[in-house]
Parts: C-alpha cells; structure tokens; sequence
C-alpha cells in the first residue's frame, strides 16, 4: 500500500537576518485513498510545510524525513520529487511569459512517463480536462498562468493534477479566493482525482468551507510548525464553531 | 497616465535626443568615445566603419520582388530626397556618401503584397558603405525582410519612407559569420494614420551597431519595434532607438529582449523617446529586458523619456536585467521537467512572447528556430518539439 510518511520534519526559512525554523517537528502519514486535511490560522508553517515537501529552495529541511513508499524525498531534487510521484499545487501558481499551456502541459507529462504522450489521444484528454475544469480550450494556448484571474489559476493547477495522476497531492489552500462556483467545480475535480486511482491527497487550508465538497479521512490542525491536534471530520466542525483561539492556547501552554 | 504622472516621469536628459543630422560627412567628426551616444561602443573595432576611404568592395545582392513592388538603383545626391532623414552619426554620414548611389525598393501606392519583399545581402569581406531606401505608396500593405549573412565590415544608411494610411512589417535579420562588423541607421518616417511593426534579429557578427530613428509625417501613425538579440562571448550587440513624437495622437511601442551568454558578451539597448510640445494625445511605451544566462557578460540598459508637454494619453518605459527566475523554474521542475529542460523552456518564452507579436508567421519560426540553435549550446536541445 503506498503511503506519504512525513517524520519529525524540520525546516528552516532562509531569510535576511539568517535561517528562521518554521516546522518544528512535523509527523503525519497518508495512504492511498485518504484524504487528509491540515488547517491552521495564518503564519502557522502551513505553506512551508506545502512547499519543503516539493523542495523549493528557500526552505531548508534541517532534521527528518519525508517517504513516498521506500523513496527518501528529502534527498532529491524538484525533479525527482515530482517524478517519485508528488505534485503541488500552488496557492499563487507562477506565470511563465511564452509558454503555452498546451507546451507546458505535454512536456511535463513527457518528462513524467519518459515517453511523449500520442497526440491524438493527449489532445482529447486535455481538452476533456478543460470541459471539467470549466475552461474554455483556448486557455491551451495562452501563455501559462500569464493574465489568469485567480480562479482560472486554480482550475489550471487541477487541470494539471487530473492529467499527470501523481500518486500524491498536496494543495495548497487551492480554495483561497474562490467563489462558490469555482469551488465546487475545483472540489468535484480533486474527488475525481481521489477515485480515479490509488491516489492520497493533502489539503492544506485555512477554511472549513472547502470540506462541505471534499471530505477529508482525517483533520490535522497545524499551530506553530506542528500538528498540535488530530481527529476525523467532525474536527473541522468544531473549528468552523469556535475557532482556532483555543488551538493557539494549546500550543502556548506546550511552549 | 495623468498628467500628474507624467510630470513625475520626465527626466534630465542630454542634447543627443536632438542628433544634428547631416549630409556632410565633415559635420560628424571622429569619435573619441567620451560622446555620450559611443560611450558603450568598442571604437577600435568599429574603426573600418569610422575611417573614410572609399572602398570597391559590395555585398551579393539578391531581392524578391512580388508583383506590386520594383526597384531601381538612384545616384547618391538623388538619393537624398528620397530619404526619411539625413544621417545623424559619423557611420551612416559615410555610408550615404561613398556608397556609390542607393538602391530604392518601392512599394506602390495601393499595391497589397502577397508574399514578403526579401532582401538578401551577403558579405564578401571587405569594407561596404551601402544605402537602402525603402518607400511605401499610400494605403498599401507590405512586408519586407532584409536578412545580413557572409563577413564584411558594413557601414549601412537605411530610409524607410512609409505613405499614408499605409501598413508596413519591416524585419532586418543580422545572421553575420562572427567576424562581421555591421553599423549604421534606420531611418522610419510614419506617413498620417499608418501602421509600421518592425522586427529586428541580431544574432552573428563580432560587433553590431545598429540605430533606428522614427518620426512621423503627421497624425495618427502607430509605430510598434520588436527586438531580439542573442549575445555570445566577446561580441558587442548595440540597439539604439529614437522615437521622434513630433505630431499629434501618434504611438510608438517598443520592446526589445536580448540574452547574454559567454565572457565578455556585451549588450547595449538605448532607448529615447521626445515627446515634442506639439504632440499632444500621443502614446508610448519602451521595454527592454535581458536575460543574464552566465557569468561574464554585461547588459547595459538606458531608457530616456523627454516629454515637452503633458497632454498626452501615455508615456512610460521598463528595462530589466536578471538571471534566470527561480520561482519559475521552481513551478516548471515541480512538474517533473528537469532543470536544464526548464531553462531551455523560459527562455525559449522569454522570446515567444515577443516574437509572436511580430505577425508573419514565416520569420516567427524562422527566429524561433535561430533562437534555439543559438541557445543550444548553453542550454541543450528540446527534449520535446514545440
């Protein structure tokens, strides 16, 4: 059974003034078929715990361990990461001037299955992808991300994740700044994700409002670089309820 | 922009917006390169082209004409009232006087090309003093590419003379053998309500040197400038732009990319614009970026904006230069492109996405595929067709 095993991790943020430790001690495991939702309120180390997984260079992993299966992800490069099978999608994904998307899109499926993909076949699987996503299939030959609003943005980055199949996902507040169209339509695109192989999924987001539409197996809130409380969906409830003032005691009284 | 804006904007700037231009070549003295326009220049190098001796010697001249365009040969004094403009620096002032007579390319009034005017010029060594003039008829619509290849050391005076009401894509291809010497002007004057795109491509040669000036022969004319330059070590590749706003409710855009690879690989974009007190309603807009792709090179960047009334829709002007875009390359490598793979993909849309404005799908792919063969070996070759 495959599984993303996340243990004890520790990151630093380099930053002006020298390295910044940000994930203090982050355990967490997903299997194939679950969904996990972390949320915590701003300035928690959500996102760098997001962006460490995928290896961005201004985060440092200083003590830990990240398995996809028996693959180290702390030793590899983007490239390798993505290609053991991890995929992020971006809360503020990038723009590339003078790359289509249609480019960007069947070099990365390229680069990820070692083979070009048929172009008969590809192009019909992008566009139906674009149908789902509620984009029309001139967006294929926009530069990518280039003048998208941010819910076209959005739906691009589940357009990506539908096509590539990673075997885990980890999205970073992809519910940020949509409106509840666009929610529901990004939401019905990661559940098909969800079913459409033996996928696990780690939803980072600072709102209970997309787990009306996702489900998650497991609630994680995340205070002050570490998981500090777990449970089932039933969790979420009782932050939308109350908030996250007593997480934050919590995590002060541990301190 | 209001006017507010623009007053904010306008800079000190020094007399060379105001080039004295002349026919007489005793009016442009031998530079010494304290001058404020050659204080980027490599004078020894460019010193054939400075030096006046007349010389025999002329590039392989080869033109297609469709149907709707001619050309004949006019002498040197009758060339001068063809032109758009006398020359304004020591290179072209030589060019125009020792090249023997210019060679006039005319597009008739009304006439609508089916196919582009090419040009084909190639150098046989030597030093060429050479002038081109071209001259669209009012209300016709064209495009004329002038490709440079072989090695020579070319002094080159260009007009392009554009009618009213009439719709030019001028593209001037520099694909010199790398120890060509290539200077001189172009000279665009914008006839009332015409629309003028020009594209220009340095790639070859050891050093080139081009300035392109643009004035309008009355309201309404629209003028757009793209540029690409790739820059390999030891060469020195110099755009100058000047952008003469002297009517009203006429525009000027101009963007020009260029990357740097190799040491000692220099880069120079001057770009000028005067907004003069008359041309009112106008709008404009400069941009220059350079991709920095090693260590050795420089990129020298100077926008200018002198702006003599604020009554204008627009002015503004950007010019950067960097390395590659981490987070960019970040998101491509997330995806499970390799690193050199998405080098190769930024840069090759770092120029896409000006190449493709210039609308003739013929010189796109051919400045696309100069582009990644110039590029290949610093970055590799695509691991997937475009």
């Amino acid at each position: 059974m495959s599984a993303l095993t996340i243990t004890d991790l520790h990151v630093d943020v380099l930053t002006e003034t020298g390295p910044k430790e940000i994930l203090k001690g982050v355990n967490l495991t997903i299997r194939e078929g679950e969904v996990h939702a972390i949320m915590g309120p701003n300035g928690s180390g959500k996102s760098t715990l997001a962006y460490s997984l995928a290896g961005h260079p201004k985060y440092v992993i200083t003590s830990g361990s990240v398995l996809l299966d028996d693959v180290e992800l702390t030793k590899l490069d983007v490239t390798e990461r993505a290609k053991a099978g991890l995929f992020l999608a971006m809360q503020y994904p990038i723009e590339v001037p003078g790359v289509s998307v249609a480019n960007f899109l069947r070099t990365a499926k390229t680069a990820l299955s070692g083979e070009a993909p048929k172009v008969r076949t590809w192009v019909k699987e992008v566009n139906a992808a674009m149908d789902q996503l509620g984009l029309d299939h001139s967006f294929a030959s926009r530069s990518l991300n280039e003048g998208f609003s941010g819910g076209e943005k959005k739906r691009n980055e589940i357009v990506q994740l539908e096509l590539l199949q990673p075997k885990f996902a980890v999205l970073d507040e992809t519910d940020s700044g949509l409106d509840i169209d666009a929610l529901r339509i990004v939401s019905e695109g990661v559940n098909r994700y969800m079913a459409s192989g033996n996928h696990g999924t780690l939803l980072i987001t600072h709102y209970t409002r997309i787990l009306n539409y996702i489900t998650p197996d497991f609630v994680h809130v995340f205070v002050d670089g570490r998981v500090i409380a777990e449970g089932g969906p039933e969790l979420a409830a009782n932050l939308e309820a109350e908030g996250y003032d007593r997480f934050l005691k919590m995590a002060r009284v541990d301190v | 922009m209001s006017a507010l804006n623009v007053a904010e904007a306008v800079e000190t700037v020094a007399s060379h917006l105001h080039p004295v231009a002349s026919w007489d070549v005793a009016d442009h003295p031998m530079p010494t390169g304290l001058e404020e326009v050659w204080r980027f220049t490599p004078l020894r190098r460019l010193r054939p082209l400075l030096t006046e001796a007349p010389s025999d010697a002329t590039l392989a001249w080869s033109e297609h004409l469709p149907a709707g365009a001619t050309s004949r040969t006019v002498t040197v004094r009758e060339a001068r009232l063809l032109t758009a403009e006398a020359p304004i620096d020591r290179v072209s002032a030589l060019a125009a006087a020792h090249s023997g007579g210019a060679r006039v390319i005319e597009i008739a009034p009304n006439a609508e090309l089916a196919e582009p005017v090419t040009i084909t010029l190639t150098g046989q060594g030597g030093v060429v003093w050479g002038h081109t003039i071209v001259r669209v008829g009012a209300h016709a619509s064209g495009t004329v590419i002038v490709r440079h290849e072989g090695s020579a050391h070319y002094a080159a005076k260009v007009d392009v003379v554009v009618g009213e009401g009439a719709h030019l894509t001028y593209v001037a291809l520099q694909d010199w053998e790398a120890d060509a010497v290539h200077g001189g002007q172009t000279s665009f004057r914008l006839g009332r309500d015409s629309q003028v795109r020009t594209a220009a491509l340095s790639l070859g040669g050891d050093i080139i040197r081009l300035a392109d000036t643009a004035s309008y022969d009355g309201p309404g004319g629209d003028l757009q400038q793209f540029g690409v330059y790739l820059v390999n070590a030891g060469q020195h590749i110099e755009h100058r732009l000047f952008v003469d706003h002297n009517a009203p409710r006429t525009k000027s855009l101009v963007d020009y990319r260029g990357a740097l690879q190799g040491e000692g690989a220099h880069s120079v974009w001057v770009g000028d614009v005067l907004i003069r007190h008359v041309a009112e309603g106008i709008s404009t807009y400069e941009s220059n970026k350079n991709l920095v792709l090693t260590d050795g090179c420089r990129a020298d960047s100077v926008p200018n904006l002198e702006i003599e009334t604020g009554e204008i829709e627009g002015a503004g002007h950007s010019s950067s230069t960097g390395r590659f875009d981490d987070e960019q390359l970040f998101y491509l490598m997330s995806r499970g492109i390799s690193e050199a793979e998405a080098r190769r993909l930024v840069v090759h849309g770092f120029f896409a996405d000006i190449i493709r404005r210039i609308g003739v799908p013929e010189v796109e792919e051919r400045m696309l595929a100069a582009v990644e063969k110039e590029l290949a070996s610093t970055l590799g070759t695509p691991e997937v067709g475009q």
